[in-house]
């Protein structure tokens, strides 16, 4: 592809072209989940109707061939993030798991009573919770990070939250409601200086913008293949190897195993150690084409693309009455994707249900950031739109009239 | 449909709410939370001769909770407590003059279940299935 072309793009997701009462559906709630092309919706039924069979295992060609295509797809992702090879890239289901197989593995060998955990207030449920669950197994102490009022993580509060030597720092390289995104590289010098262990929930940066775990140097990174043009249930947990092959694994039973006795068993090698059972192989089939199609766009493009949306979309809402809009200015190239917002009387789940009548699908809600929504935006809810590479600056204009819309319904000015 | 569904009269109702204050001597009343919208609605009922005598509610949350609980709470006034432990989500499709849709029916229901709650600690029984199930 050579210029970045959102009509010929829009052609290949056959959902865009569905209607609601004569409205086709504009789709501004990818941070949810994103929309799928032609090219992994037929990877996928390919599979079924052609060589579907358990991989690792068969010694027939179909076998052979289910099995070479998920072990390319992990080739793949791991090129796609800059791992040094496909070992590094653990299958799991989504980003929620791949941060609770750090969690009950490498914490539960690692963290002890009064060691300090490093999380920050912006963080999603599933990089809150896992650490809330480990502190209080181990008596270890959870530590935040604190977002200043620029809708950024707080330096100071950063600074302070390292000096106490935190055993792992994890943190969210794009937030999901505000969009802001954090310097997770300067974040994991700083936080290896101190001896710390860095995790990085990336599922709100793969999807959206280039991406290296070499050069950030985190030692772990959590993604979702359905946020990123995939499908479901399935997601990569990276590691660098030696820490992978330092960590037990955590599910027991078939593929994961070299050797089992009745009283023991020795592991497989990386990544196979922590995918137990028949895996989803459909959908690591279905994640290579959407890396490839990733890739075809560059992510550059991909990000420079939704910086000019999200900046087109705050400078609209900007200049509508009695709305509100959550998150960083988006210049320096720290707010990407994601635009949070509030019309002033109105309940967000009100916004989202006139929306809905235009076929106008955002998300309202606490968006899995319960802290922060509830205590740092002081709001029960908010609206939020979210842009991905199917999206033009005509689909905001649409969320635009249906504010517009709302705002009549509920007669503010 | 979500015009439908924001019609004048509720879009009123919730800007203006009916009823809406707290009950010191209530008989009984009973707190409902929505944890998708967090609607958070309380319902208080004063009975006599086993009919609602006097009812209220507090709270907070979006357009639909808080306008049904507004119109509901002017629907109820006299009504004898058996009628309402009968009433179910038909009741408030008939009220507010449109089935909400399965994304809104929790906030449309919420305030017929903690008045339904509320009749039942008033009775000294346990709410029943449907009930349950608003
Ligand atoms: C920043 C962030 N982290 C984690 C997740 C969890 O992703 P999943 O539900 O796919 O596990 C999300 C999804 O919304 C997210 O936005």
């Amino acid at each position: 592809m050579a210029k970045f072309d959102v009509d010929s793009i829009k052609e290949d997701f056959p959902i865009l072209k569905t209607e609601k009462e004569g409205k086709q559906l504009v789709y501004l709630d990818s941070a949810a989940t994103s929309q799928k092309p032609n090219q992994v919706i037929d990877a996928i039924s390919d599979y079924y109707r052609t060589y579907n069979a358990n991989i690792h295992r068969g010694i027939y060609e179909i076998a052979e061939k289910a099995t070479e295509a998920y072990t390319d797809s992990k080739k793949e992702m791991a090129d796609f993030i800059g791992a040094d090879s496909y070992e590094e890239i653990v299958y799991v289901r989504n980003t929620t798991e791949a941060i609770n197989l750090v969690a009950l593995s490498w914490g539960e060998r690692n963290i002890e009573e009064g060691d300090h955990i490093l999380i920050s207030e912006m963080e999603h449920h599933s990089n809150i919770v896992p650490w809330v669950l480990l502190s209080k197994r181990k008596k270890a102490k959870l530590d935040y990070i604190k977002v200043g009022d620029d809708y950024k993580l707080d330096e100071q509060s950063l600074e302070e939250g390292l000096e106490k030597q935190p055993k792992i720092v994890a943190i969210t390289h794009a937030s999901n409601v505000l969009g802001t995104i954090n310097d997770v590289k300067a974040i994991t010098e700083k936080a290896h200086k101190q001896g710390s262990v860095v995790l990085v929930d990336g599922a709100q940066s793969a999807p959206h913008m280039p991406v290296n775990v070499s050069d950030i140097g985190c030692d772990f990174y959590a993604l979702s293949g359905h946020k990123m043009l995939g499908p479901t249930g399935i997601g990569a947990l990276y590691g660098k190897s030696d820490i992978l092959n330092s960590m037990p694994p955590i599910i027991g039973g078939g593929d994961m195993i070299r050797t089992v006795e009745f009283y023991a068993c020795t592991w497989n090698d990386i990544p196979w150690k922590f995918e137990a059972g028949t895996s989803n192989i459909e959908g690591g089939i279905g994640m290579r084409p959407a890396i490839s199609y990733l890739k075809s766009i560059g992510m550059q493009n991909v990000f420079e693309h939704e910086v000019k949306l999200t900046k087109y979309a705050m400078k609209s809402l900007s200049e509508i009455d009695n709305v509100t809009v959550y998150g960083p200015e988006p210049d320096n190239d720290c707010h990407a994707g994601v635009v949070s917002f509030a019309i002033k009387g109105v309940h967000p789940h009100d916004i989202a249900s006139i929306f809905d009548n235009y076929n106008v699908a955002i998300r309202a809600g606490h968006h899995c950031a319960m802290p922060l929504v509830t205590q740092i935006l002081n709001q029960s809810a908010v609206a939020r739109m979210s842009f991905y590479i199917y999206n033009d600056e005509k689909d905001i204009d649409k969320a635009v009239e249906a504010i517009n819309e709302v705002k009549r319904i509920f007669k503010i000015k | 449909m979500a015009l439908d569904l924001y019609a004048e009269d509720l879009v009123a109702n919730y800007e203006h709410p009916h009823n809406k204050k707290t009950m010191e001597n209530s008989d009984s009343s009973s707190h409902e939370y929505n944890t998708t919208c967090g609607d958070d609605i309380t319902i208080y009922i004063k009975v006599k001769d086993g009919k609602v005598d006097n009812i209220s509610f507090d709270g907070s949350g979006c357009a639909i909770s808080v306008g049904t609980a507004s119109k509901l709470t002017d629907a109820i006034k006299g009504k004898s407590i058996e009628d309402i432990e009968k009433l179910g989500f038909d009741f408030i499709v008939d009220l507010i003059g449109i089935d909400p849709g399965p994304a809104r029916a929790k906030c449309a229901s919420i305030s017929l279940k903690a008045l339904k709650h509320a009749v039942f600690i008033y009775e000294h029984k346990k709410p029943d299935k449907e009930t349950e199930r608003l």
